[in-house]
């Protein structure tokens, strides 16, 4: 990928308003994220960081304000495109999404199955994608009796498996300990460094001084302030 | 992709047994019902072509024309569709009645002359179809001076045909009610699973799912439940029909036909409505809540 490849904005807000009921979520929020780029989307609870992440995979709709993502407008989109939209997306939920009566497999297939996939391509890949992420072995097991680390390793697992140009995290490593949340962490720098743009919702500063990359301060709705944070052992693109 | 489907739509079934079991088991009773209206008029249909191809004009001769003269004999005979005519002398008549009427012989000893006219017997040609066509032969034949009256059992084989049309318009307002009660039925079954596997309908819309691909294994449980209603149902009245069609045959019809069950073809369309029954089941239920 070129420099001004890399420079291209893959998603891009501009004047975003979300309310729910009479109460502001998100207010006038302009900014770009580019390709291939590390972002994090930082503050307090219930500065809209979760919310910001919802109207970018479309699991709401911004009341208003234009949203684009990978050329899509998400305010015309109709319902039937969804899908094209999602596809592009890999989205690791703080309460990580797994279908309970499904196996960890199963889970992590049901992306490629779901984005037509040739059949006989599938097991190798979700069983890659499994190492990677050290639940291999439990792959036949169902989701309820693992903890919640290998939970969201599995959410890691199904969100990277496709390929997506887009990683949407939030909260990753918000209930994880220390090594778990390591580890989560090493997966999402690991799709960054192989060229997936990658956003964190996240208010854990620990956590964004050990990625680096460029942080977005949301206050009350608001876009307070952007900046650029190095990593410990950083990448020179950063 | 198909397999898929089919293990998730199995797997559906197997969570929701009693459900689907209550699904099937209705669609199975509409089946038995309109399969049997159907059996019963198509084989209605075959004992009135069995007395059709039986049927025998007796034509009456007027007192004045008595003795039956082989002229006119020869006249009934040139007409269209007449194989052969008899003639039955009032005398034989009236020894043939006797005869068949051993039990009550008293009725005729008052008899101060035999009331019964001369008449011709007339067989029709095998090839002679349609109660219009043996209408159009009776008025033919009526038409001659010499006869005053024919006789053809029309008034039986009217009563049996209003039967048989009964049959017809009740089986197909059953079949409609049924067709409506096995989608209805199916709907809330859909209805019911659909709200069992919420939260996993979202989280495939979030992974990118289409929502064909989220609805393909509903449409495969309404089919399904569809098909083995059919095939229980049919399987049922197959029985049934084997075990009462031998003794039917000989005590109420007297042999005349063979009663038969549905053709090939008629099993195939009804257990493809049924199997239409269940796919619809779905789509109401479907559009309904897959909206959210």
């Amino acid at each position: 990928m070129t420099d001004q490849e890399e420079k291209l904005p893959i998603i891009r807000l501009s004047h975003v308003h979300h309310v729910y009921g009479n109460h502001p979520a998100l207010t006038d929020l302009t900014f770009e994220i580019f390709k291939n780029e590390l972002v994090f989307i930082c503050g307090p609870s219930g500065a809209g960081k979760t919310t910001l992440l919802r109207l970018l995979y479309r699991g709401a709709r911004a009341s208003r304000g234009e949203i684009v993502v990978d050329g899509i407008r998400l305010e015309d989109l109709p319902r039937a495109r969804l899908p094209l939209l999602r596809r592009k997306l890999g989205v690791i939920f703080q309460d990580y999404k797994l279908i309970p009566g499904c196996s960890v497999y199963g889970n992590v297939a049901l992306v490629l199955e779901a984005s037509g996939h040739r059949r006989s391509l599938i097991p190798k890949k979700v069983h890659g994608v499994l190492r990677l992420v050290g639940m291999e072995r439990h792959a036949d097991a169902l989701p309820p009796i693992l903890s919640g680390g290998e939970q969201q390793r599995v959410a890691v697992a199904r969100a990277v498996v496709g390929d997506p140009k887009i990683i949407l995290a939030d909260e990753p490593t918000g209930n994880l300990d220390e090594a778990s949340a390591q580890a989560v962490m090493d997966l999402l720098r690991g799709a960054f460094i192989r060229g997936t743009t990658v956003i964190i919702a996240t208010h854990d500063k620990a956590f964004i001084r050990r990625m680096g990359g460029r942080v977005l301060h949301l206050q009350q709705g608001r876009l307070a302030a952007s900046e650029l944070v190095a990593k410990h052992h950083d990448r020179t693109a950063l | 992709m198909i397999a898929r489907h089919f293990k998730r739509a199995l797997e559906d079934i197997l969570a929701n047994r009693f459900l689907n079991a209550v699904t099937a088991v209705t669609i199975l009773l509409a089946v038995v019902i309109v399969s049997a209206a159907v059996l019963l008029y198509v084989n209605a249909g075959d004992l009135m072509n069995a007395w059709q191809q039986g049927t025998r004009i007796m034509a009456y001769l007027r007192p004045e024309a008595s003795g039956g003269s082989p002229a006119l004999r020869r006249s009934i005979e040139s007409v269209d569709g007449v194989q052969q005519a008899v003639f039955i002398s009032r005398d034989e008549a009236l020894r043939d009645l006797k005869a068949r009427m051993q039990h009550q012989t008293s009725l005729f000893d008052n008899l101060l002359e035999n009331p019964l006219p001369d008449a011709f017997e007339i067989q029709l040609k095998p090839s002679t179809e349609g109660w219009e066509h043996i209408e159009d032969i009776a008025a033919r034949i009526r038409s001659f001076a010499e006869i005053e009256d024919v006789e053809y059992g029309r008034q039986w084989v009217d009563a049996v045909q209003g039967v048989a049309e009964l049959f017809r318009t009740v089986g197909m307002a059953m079949m409609g009610l049924f067709f409506v009660a096995a989608v209805a039925i199916v709907a809330n079954t859909t209805r019911l699973v659909i709200y069992s596997r919420q939260e996993e309908v979202e989280i495939m819309r979030l992974v990118g799912a289409s929502e064909s691909f989220i609805k393909a294994p509903f449409y495969i449980e309404g089919l399904l439940q569809g098909l083995v209603g059919a095939i229980a149902g049919i399987a049922i009245l197959f029985a049934v029909f084997t075990a009462l069609a031998a003794r039917v045959e000989q005590s109420t019809l007297g042999g005349m036909i063979a009663l038969r069950f549905l053709s090939l073809e008629q099993l195939v369309v009804i257990t493809l409505v049924s199997m239409l029954a269940g796919c619809l089941g779905c789509y109401v239920s479907l559009k309904e809540f897959m909206k959210i």
